[in-house]
């Protein structure tokens, strides 16, 4: 049985705010994930489109497929992942209709914030187009119960391969930690680290100790004391967690915007960063 | 934004400045740098033309433009300059969308290689390996096709003193949006803005110990 992803479940709770839920399944063999979908309290209905050209999720062959479903449907809800980041604004473009990006809430059937200027302004828009497109902040959102649900699974039939992109490989870090999007606690480094190895030395044990994700600033990515995806703001992930730790972090809004809306805040650092300073717990 | 110092978008510098490494790699021949905004992107225009671009195309408009508009005038441009390849950045700083290279890429229906870390052309396909949650992922797309930057993809270089005199010189069109059919209308209403919710201040704890009784109480450690 597969596992739907934190942020997807979130999107699911966003939608329901809308409507009726239909999910849409799309893959090369995704039984599992089919089932996994009609389970979640929420859905109605589950549509699978299995295909080899839906592998890898590549934009080219999932939007036409999507926009060819959307005759039927209102709106298409998306979690504001690489994936949803990548095939959505694609599917507004199909549909002619403008996109309404990285959504903090549900205000109306055509009514939503978002954030802007990364995250030092709340927008309300509201979509004057026929159809929605939308991407939900995953963790602006309640995740739906992954189970508790018994929605019908329907096979759509797939498209044609656009044949415009392959997929060559991936590298996916291996973590045996919580996926930092959805951790209740994440311990996360910056430039005053030094190098990987007192990265490593120092926030590593801390993270294992408290069951943490681990994130980092762009400073230390950059320097290459961790992978690009540990990187938490603007650019990387959006975290709000329970705890956040950040130690030898200065605060630049770039990383606020990706973990100013932590339960806790936690800073360490014998010069306490001016900017973090009004955010302590 | 009246008294505001305005620059170009990081992700934008990158995507300057990858264009210009493939012509110095030489595999692009020219380079056209194009903007939509009021006159003042001009001057935006003139750093990417310092920076290497060949010639820049400014695209009048003095309302805001949405995502969907600009993707279109790009859709429009393109249909008229039959570039290889076109690049943007994955998002602009003060809307925060990340939607315009996919849309570019779905009007054109073309490839796209969205929050690309490397980028190399092979003949008639371009290898982008992606920035993805997870780790990273490369795609081969078939040319012409569209590329998104993301930060660790370049540094992106200064624009030297000469430079910036010599792109005074450089050509730069100026076109409006209905040269190329487009209409500019927002079909998002903004409603309203506002700051988010204010932090309750925080405290200073005198040592770990204190740190660590305090997490307690809250019930996480």
């Amino acid at each position: 049985m597969s596992k739907v992803q934190d942020a997807t479940l979130a999107a699911i709770t966003a939608a329901s705010q809308l409507g009726e839920v239909t999910a849409l399944v799309a893959g090369a063999g995704c039984d599992g994930a089919a089932q996994a979908a009609a389970q979640i309290a929420g859905v109605a209905k589950v549509l699978k489109a299995d295909d080899a050209a839906y592998a890898n999720a590549l934009a080219e062959n999932l939007a036409p497929l999507i926009a060819g479903l959307m005759a039927d449907y209102d709106g298409f809800v998306a979690p504001a992942t690489t994936t949803g980041k990548n095939v959505a604004p694609r599917v507004a473009a199909l549909l002619d209709v403008m996109q309404v990006s990285d959504i903090l809430s549900v205000e109306g059937p055509k009514t939503f914030t978002r954030p802007i200027y990364a995250g030092n302004a709340i927008a309300t828009v509201e979509s004057t187009d026929a159809k929605l497109v939308i991407t939900v902040r995953g963790t602006a959102f309640a995740k739906a119960d992954a189970t508790g649900g018994s929605a019908s699974i329907e096979a759509v039939s797939a498209g044609a391969d656009s044949g415009l992109s392959t997929f060559v490989s991936a590298e996916i870090a291996k973590s045996e930690r919580p996926e930092l999007t959805s951790a209740k606690i994440i311990v996360s480094g910056g430039r005053a680290l030094k190098d990987a190895a007192t990265f490593e030395a120092i926030i590593t044990p801390l993270a294992d100790k408290l069951g943490a994700g681990i994130g980092a600033s762009r400073a230390a990515v950059d320097a290459g004391y961790v992978p690009n995806d540990y990187q938490v703001g603007q650019t990387g992930k959006i975290v709000a967690p329970e705890v956040y730790i950040a130690v030898g972090i200065s605060g630049a809004i770039q990383h606020l915007a990706g973990m100013k809306d932590s339960k806790g805040l936690f800073v360490s650092g014998s010069q306490m960063p001016r900017r973090l300073h009004p955010m302590q717990l | 934004l009246a008294n505001v110092k305005m620059s170009m978008n990081p992700f934008d510098e990158i995507a300057v400045e990858e264009a210009i490494r493939l012509k110095e790699k030489g595999v692009v021949t020219e380079i056209v740098a194009i903007s939509v905004g009021p006159q003042k992107a001009q001057e935006t225009l003139r750093t990417a033309l310092a920076m290497g671009a060949d010639r820049a195309i400014l695209v009048l408009c003095d309302d805001e433009v949405e995502p969907l508009a600009v993707a279109k005038i790009i859709k429009g441009i393109a249909d008229e300059e039959a570039p290889g390849l076109i690049i943007t950045g994955k998002q602009a700083i003060d809307d925060d969308s990340n939607q315009v290279g996919q849309m570019v890429a779905a009007l054109l229906g073309r490839p796209q290689g969205t929050f690309a870390n490397e980028v190399t052309v092979e003949g008639d396909s371009v290898v982008v390996k992606r920035e993805i949650d997870g780790g990273l992922q490369t795609v081969k797309l078939a040319l012409p096709a569209v590329v998104t930057t993301d930060l660790r993809l370049n540094e992106p270089r200064y624009a030297s003193l000469p430079n910036i005199m010599k792109a005074k010189s450089k050509p730069l069109a100026n076109k409006t949006p209905a040269d190329y059919g487009v209409d500019t209308a927002a079909r998002l209403k903004t409603l309203k803005v506002v700051e988010p919710a204010v932090r309750s201040a925080g405290i200073k704890v005198p040592d770990v110990d204190t740190l660590v009784a305090k997490l307690k109480e809250m019930g996480v450690a």
